[in-house]
């Protein structure tokens, strides 16, 4: 082995894959257009079920492997079954999964070994919102916090700014932190 | 009317381009729309000083001669810079000549002007990168009547209305000081800032762009980053010439009493929305620039100059309050839009771009054979849009289109595209 051979490192990300799939993409943008889907049905009360299952992109349909879901409901405090985690707290859930796979990905690009990597979320929010009993109190959260445990070969510096790309390039800390227009009908 | 190479604008970079040209002894002409320096008399604000040195203003054949090199000049003092060096080599200079097409004829181009139409082997494009302002699309979604002014109209605070608060979109370079003038003399600013770049005007005693230029990264190459595209639209860094030397980064501001809110999203109404992802923008600015300012101290050390330069430091962290993600319309009496620039390039052959619209080039040199483009943000190096970058990349261009016209003078004449 000479010196100046990098170490090898595995997070389990397919980072050539993912190089070619950015090269590929620049040159075809149409393909790059996806559309993520979710069907929900109600079960009871405020429990309900999704179903994530099919979606589009590279200019074609396709299914995951299995049909994932997901149970929602309301806790008990809030007269409810408690079948299975709030909408809210599976925001978080989403954002925190989503900032931790580009921990992944752009550790891995940066040829850094993660041994663990944790992160805890927080979402404050005020029901007085969603309950209509103060106009000026909004719906949502008024803020989040995310906090980062990681353990891996590198510097604090070089760990900052493998989270910090991460925000950069995330998904879902664009839907949470900046509008999205949805629009809801009726068949 | 005949010649070799046509050279569009005459700004620095026009300029040095002809320099190089006429030493070659190169055929061509230069045109201008206005006269010498045309944008720096009429497209910038009254305060504006270069954001590097004196000392860095060199031209070919000609470095800084005034009493102030660790100053900035104005834009008055850069437009008698560039007039000076016009007369010391008299280009081939036509003023009031706008070139309305260029196109591909044979091996060479046809120019029509508002005056006449000429052929030539090549064609220089020196206007710039900063010919017009990128306005975002939801501009449109502002309350009808509200001011709005861009970085190439804006001109000093009395021409804003007081009565009422101003935003300023974007928190480049242009929008920091723009921001910062604005709240000393006296309005109420609220500041939307996206992505930015932070460094201290001066550190360990010595201008940033002194550093920036010891230690190579002015010089660095197009075609030796990882991600070209993105480093070519880097914001430019928040610092002002000024005779303080003041801060005008977003902690600066903060300080002075701005309001700091995230990128603007969407108008809807009389409500502007913010974005909440301001504070990972910061953080990610303020680790870029502890990275850099990390990169100089081991520059220092490597070379043994710990004891002629200041003490390393920190700059302190920019910490945000309670950033809103609303703000009120009604409250505001102005927008200016200081949210980046673009060249023109209307007058081209639509055979130069590709598919995204942008002209075809590989460190200035077009796809399409004698034409090539100077002054855009690394466009060959880092320094390539700054006053003292645009002498070199014109020695290589003038090289590269030496050996064009070589070229086209030994090779059949092909039938016109």
């Amino acid at each position: 082995m000479t010196q100046t051979e990098a170490p090898i490192i595995d997070n389990g990300v397919n980072i050539e894959a993912l190089r070619g799939a950015r090269q590929a993409l620049t040159d075809a943008p149409e393909a790059a257009r996806f559309q993520w889907r979710a069907r929900c049905e109600w079960v009871n009360g405020t429990h309900s079920r999704s179903s994530l299952t099919d979606f589009s992109g590279l200019g074609q349909e396709h299914s995951h492997r299995q049909a994932f879901t997901i149970e929602a409901d309301h806790p008990e405090v809030f007269s409810s079954e408690d079948k299975g985690a709030t909408p809210p707290e599976i925001v978080l859930g989403a954002l925190a999964s989503c900032l931790t796979a580009g921990v992944a990905t752009v550790a891995t690009n940066r040829g850094i070994q993660l041994r663990s990597v944790t992160a805890t979320v927080q979402g404050d929010m005020d029901l007085q919102g969603i309950l209509g009993i103060e106009p000026e109190v909004r719906n949502g959260f008024n803020h989040i916090d995310v906090r980062y445990e990681i353990d891996a070969d590198a510097s604090r510096a070089d760990i900052e700014a493998i989270v910090a790309q991460s925000q950069k390039r995330s998904a879902v800390f664009d839907i949470v932190t900046n509008p999205t227009t949805v629009q809801v009908t009726v068949a | 009317m005949h010649t070799s190479v046509v050279v569009v604008g005459a700004g620095p970079g026009g300029l040095a381009m002809s320099h190089h040209l006429t030493r070659a002894g190169l055929d061509h002409v230069l045109f201008e729309r206005g006269t010498v320096a045309h944008s720096w008399r009429t497209e910038r604000w009254d305060s504006l000083r270069l954001l590097t040195p004196n000392w860095m203003t060199t031209l070919p054949g000609a470095g800084y001669r005034g009493n102030d090199p660790d100053g900035y000049m104005t834009a008055i003092e850069t437009v008698a810079t560039l007039e000076e060096y016009s007369r010391s080599f008299d280009p081939p200079l036509h003023t009031g000549i706008e070139v309305e097409s260029a196109r591909f004829v044979g091996n060479g181009f046809q120019v029509r002007t508002n005056d006449a139409t000429w052929h030539c082997d090549a064609v220089v494009a020196a206007t710039g990168g900063s010919s017009e302002t990128r306005i975002p699309d939801l501009a449109s979604d502002l309350p009808r009547g509200m001011e709005q002014l861009t970085s190439l109209s804006y001109r000093r605070p009395a021409q804003i209305d007081d009565r009422g608060k101003v935003l300023v979109v974007g928190a480049s370079a242009s929008g920091v000081q723009i921001a910062d003038e604005l709240r000393r003399s006296g309005h109420d600013v609220t500041i939307s800032v996206g992505e930015h770049v932070r460094l201290p005007r001066s550190y360990r005693g010595c201008d940033i762009y002194w550093w920036l230029d010891r230690i190579g990264q002015l010089d660095e190459r197009w075609n030796e980053v990882e991600d070209l595209r993105r480093s070519r639209r880097h914001a430019s860094v928040q610092v002002v010439g000024s005779e303080d030397r003041r801060e005008v980064d977003l902690l600066s501001l903060q300080r002075l009493g701005v309001a700091l809110v995230g990128r603007l999203m969407a108008i809807r109404g009389m409500t502007a929305f913010c974005s909440g992802g301001l504070g990972s923008l910061v953080s990610n600015a303020d680790l870029k620039q502890a990275r850099m300012l990390k990169r100089i101290d081991d520059w220092v050390n490597e070379h043994d100059l710990v004891d002629l330069v200041g003490p390393a430091s920190q700059p302190d962290p920019t910490i945000l309050g309670q950033v809103p993600t609303e703000l009120d319309l009604r409250r505001f009496a102005a927008v200016i839009w200081a949210t980046g620039f673009r060249p023109t390039y209307r007058w081209l052959d639509p055979l130069a771009f590709d598919r995204r619209g942008r002209v075809d080039h590989d460190g200035g040199v077009a796809k399409t054979p004698g034409l090539y483009l100077l002054g855009l943000p690394f466009l060959r190096r880092r320094r390539s849009n700054l006053l003292a970058g645009l002498g070199i990349d014109a020695a290589e261009i003038c090289q590269h289109l030496a050996g064009h016209l070589e070229e086209v003078g030994r090779s059949p004449i092909r039938t016109s595209r």
